[in-house]
């Protein structure tokens, strides 16, 4: 069975400003592109992980304007104006690491380390929004995050303990 | 810092020394690399589980712009052969058009984008002329490795076992108990899917992989594309999550043969419905255990008959008789069968072998304690192997009967409410179930050097899948050599580096033990050149850059693997328990961990966070074996039913409590390696579903003898 066979035309692309861990960019991307996988080929900032690309495991959570979300999901023509965080962007300016990311040192709480950037994020989300009321409260509002090396008691361990460093 | 007291290392919680890396974004794992020119691959999968390719239609693929070529079996450069690794597929892709499982590769689409490729991936138009699928059930069995000839070995675990008349002592047994135990098919699901970046540089190959066995690849495609094995240059520091599915695979092998096919360099990340069909599975089983034993509990008799699902072409033995040590018992016959259907080959998953075993031993053993009228504990005491039952070989350490006991006393076993208590809407129930685990060794190879600033670097191709391995391996060094930890780095993930064994288990038995050799052998080398005690005032008054070892810890005998003990006149297993509480909703069916203690017999701890860590972690997996994960298969077209990770369930945080006390008894294997370890990688992850389902019968008075133990089954046993 044979089908038409037209060439189909490049996607336009569309200009987007965007704050990335604090510096503005600004880009043309096919407005299909994802906010994942541009972080991640077209900028090289491949600490935001693909784990589904279906919004399914949270590995790609980063902030949008605070909020953590899957950056599978979004896309980058619907991020105009925004500021995204991501790993690469919660330490300092100096380098020093941010608490979230100090208390999951001290509490081993990462394995293989591929789920790990979106589990800071979430964490630090997690504590920004008030979920840090008791260990079950963090485990249900971490629980968008998939672990498969299982490290969730120390994950939820850290999220407490960074909790409390940040006075939440 | 003298080297006498400098020995404190080793047993510490060192946190990991990669934690930076991985905290920051900045560990590359393989798809984070991108060199100039790299195309994306996305692949084409057959969508009938059985039949025939009949033509393959590129046209409107190949027009999409940005699509430079979808490739099909004619398009790939002729393969030589594919070597065979235990556990590892044969079968090479697209090549003929016969379909033997969903999912099997028929065409690659090459891209400069990402959004490209998958635009063009379903405008490959496949005609197949399908056949029937054979489901579970209706598959020809195939009976492996019997004793007198009869079938094959496919490889040391799972051989059929035999000593003395098991249907006349099951016959003449004052007690009797059997019961058939299924598990499901389970997917491995590491949160980062399988990916290769294949480069050519004429016959010199650059692999950027996600792999648990680096070593693999050199031989593999020096086969495969008639180059030398030294032209392979294999790049794998970081691998997201293995769990036995990242070893070699026909992905790599298409990568690798797509790149060179157009000259460019090649990324192929599966999609996460692609991992399902692409590296193995844990097989649907069943198992029937068969025990006799007298009034008091002591086992005369233990019958064990295993079938495993495997795929129509590549075969896969799940050897889960390998639990046939763990208690003393006079009368013994275990036998195996696989089943073909049309799926893909399975594959060894945390934990393959002990961990399908164990959930009916374990499960038959506490049903027997049951009837007996003994505690399950009690009745396991009084059928402890002393030594080898098999073999009557003395144990090369064995604290099994500690583990017992500290386990039961962190839980407070022997005070435990029984029967049903009542919570709210919850009932509680507890449960134990024993460990027993294979030691499978390999050697491995580590070089390290001392220099004259006092640094050290061990230099070692392992990949970090997340055990901590590197962290380990700095302490043992520390202690080895008599040198600050903190002078201590690791170059690791590169095969230009020593090239040591797989990183499946038992990775810090290997590698850990050969740095341990390699300081040994510096030392010697620092001693020649100076005679101070402190190696960092010695190799600077030698006037040397630098002094080096390096080693390979072999096996006796000179073999490549050897299986619990080889020819060491030893027996070696790991042991442990685990006890757990569990709350049952019996009008919803749910199911609900409470706490746990695992406790463990595995020689010496090298590093008790890290190893806490990857206890935990099994643990957790035990616990999703036990109550939710399994894959099912279509009763018509043999597809995997959901391919992701949204229909697939498997623990998430909220599951799994903080109340899991891990237990490590004091223990030293003198035989297992030359630093005391034995592996642990899985094993916190055995036992756990027959202690779980032990649990749920103490809280409601039902048994399931069929994983996972979900609502509709515990609704459909208690109505």
């Amino acid at each position: 069975m044979s089908r038409d066979t037209q060439i189909r035309e490049q996607p336009k692309t569309h200009e987007v400003r965007i704050r990335v861990n604090g510096e503005e960019r600004v880009t043309e991307v096919e407005a299909r592109t994802s906010l994942l996988d541009w972080l991640r080929e077209a900028i090289g900032l491949t600490g935001t992980k693909k784990g589904c690309n279906e919004g399914a495991c949270g590995s790609c959570t980063v902030l949008v304007d605070g909020r953590r979300m899957n950056a599978c999901m979004i896309l980058v023509v619907q991020c105009e104006g925004s500021a995204v965080t991501t790993v690469e962007g919660l330490a300092g300016p100096d380098g020093e690491l941010h608490p979230v990311q100090r208390a999951f040192s001290a509490c081993d709480a990462y394995q293989c380390g591929y789920c790990t950037p979106g589990q800071l994020i979430s964490a630090v989300a997690c504590i920004e929004e008030g979920h840090t009321g008791s260990e079950e409260e963090v485990r249900e509002w971490m629980s968008g995050n998939l672990c498969r090396c299982s490290a969730y008691p120390q994950i939820t361990a850290a999220v407490m303990m960074a909790a409390e460093e940040l006075g939440r | 810092m003298s080297s006498a007291d400098a020995r404190t290392a080793v047993g510490s919680a060192r946190t990991r020394i990669e934690g930076p890396l991985k905290l920051t974004g900045a560990a590359r794992y393989s798809m984070d690399n991108l060199p100039p020119g790299t195309l994306y691959a996305v692949l084409v999968g057959a969508t009938v589980a059985s039949g025939s390719v009949v033509t393959i239609d590129v046209a409107e693929a190949k027009a999409v712009a940005g699509v430079v070529s979808v490739l099909t079996g004619e398009d790939l450069p002729p393969l030589g052969p594919v070597l065979e690794f235990p556990g590892a597929p044969v079968k090479k892709p697209m090549e003929g058009d016969q379909i033997h499982f969903e999912g099997q590769a028929v065409a690659i689409v090459l891209a400069e984008t990402l959004e490209a490729a998958e635009e063009a991936r379903p405008l490959v138009s496949v005609a197949y002329a399908a056949e029937p699928v054979v489901l579970p059930g209706a598959g020809e069995r195939q009976f492996l490795g019997a004793p007198d000839g009869d079938g094959t070995v496919w490889w040391p675990y799972g051989q059929p076992f035999a000593r003395g008349d098991s249907a006349a002592a099951l016959e003449s047994a004052p007690v009797r108990f059997a019961a058939s135990y299924v598990q499901p098919s389970r997917h491995h699901n590491p949160i980062e899917t399988s990916g290769t970046l294949a480069s050519w540089d004429g016959d010199r190959l650059t692999l950027w992989d996600s792999i648990q066995a680096s070593m693999l690849l050199p031989p593999m495609f020096a086969s495969v594309f008639g180059i030398d094995p030294a032209d392979v240059h294999v790049i794998a520091p970081f691998t997201g999550g293995g769990f036995g599915c990242k070893g070699f695979w026909m992905h790599q092998l298409l990568a690798v043969a797509a790149a060179k096919a157009v000259g460019r360099p090649v990324k192929l990340h599966l999609r996460r419905g692609d991992q399902y069909n692409a590296t193995g599975f844990q097989p649907l089983m069943t198992q029937r255990v068969e025990l006799g034993a007298d009034a008091e509990g002591h086992l005369q008799v233990y019958r064990h008959r295993v079938a495993n699902i495997t795929g129509m072409v590549e075969t896969y033995l799940e050897a889960a008789t390998e639990v046939k040590a763990l208690y003393e018992c006079p009368v013994i016959d275990t036998a195996q069968e696989i089943e073909r259907v049309t799926v893909g080959m399975p594959s060894p998953m945390r934990c393959p072998n002990e961990g399908p075993g164990l959930w009916a031993l374990e499960s038959a053993i506490n049903e027997l304690a049951h009837e007996v009228g003994i505690d399950p504990l009690e009745l396991r005491l009084r059928n402890y192997a002393e030594k080898d039952p098999l073999t009557g070989r003395p144990w090369s350490s064995k604290k099994l009967r500690e583990a017992y006991a500290e386990g039961a006393e962190l839980f407070g076993w022997h005070g435990r409410p029984r029967g049903g208590r009542r919570d709210g809407n919850w009932l509680i129930g507890t449960g134990m179930a024993s460990a027993v685990g294979g030691t499978m060794r390999m050697p491995g190879t580590a070089r390290v050097r001392l220099r004259s600033d006092g640094s050290v670097l061990i230099e070692t191709d392992v990949q970090d899948i997340g055990t901590g391995l590197q962290t380990l391996l700095t302490q043992i060094a520390a202690d080895e050599i008599g040198v600050p930890i903190d002078n201590i780095d690791v170059a690791w993930g590169d095969s230009a580096l020593p090239t040591t064994g797989p990183i499946y288990g038992s990775s810090t038995m290997h590698t850990g033990s050969a740095v341990a050799l390699a300081c040994r052998e510096l030392r010697r080398e620092l001693a020649a050149l100076s005679s101070l005690a402190d190696p960092i005032e010695a190799v600077r008054a030698a006037g040397v850059e630098e002094v080096v070892g390096e080693r390979t810890s072999q096996l006796p005998g000179g073999v490549e693997v050897d299986h619990d003990g080889g020819s060491t006149g030893f027996s070696m297993r790991t042991f442990g328990a685990s006890f757990v509480e569990v709350a049952v909703d019996p009008m919803l069916g749910l199911v609900r961990l409470r706490r746990a203690v695992g406790s463990y017999s595995v020689g010496r701890i090298i590093n008790p966070k890290t190893a806490r860590s990857q206890m935990l972690g099994s643990f957790a997996w035990g616990w999703g074996k036990a109550t939710m994960e399994a894959s099912e298969l279509d009763p018509t077209t043999a597809r995997w039913l959901s391919k992701d990770l949204a229909g697939v369930h498997i623990p998430v945080n909220a599951d799994i409590p903080g109340d899991i006390t891990i237990n490590f008894v004091d223990e030293y294997d003198h035989h297992a390696s030359p630093i005391g370890a034995k592996g642990i990688g899985e094993f916190g992850s055995v036992g756990i579903d027959a202690a779980v389902a032990e649990a749920v019968f103490d809280a409601v008075g039902v048994r399931i003898r069929e994983l996972p133990i979900t609502p509709k089954r515990l609704l459909d046993a208690l109505a």
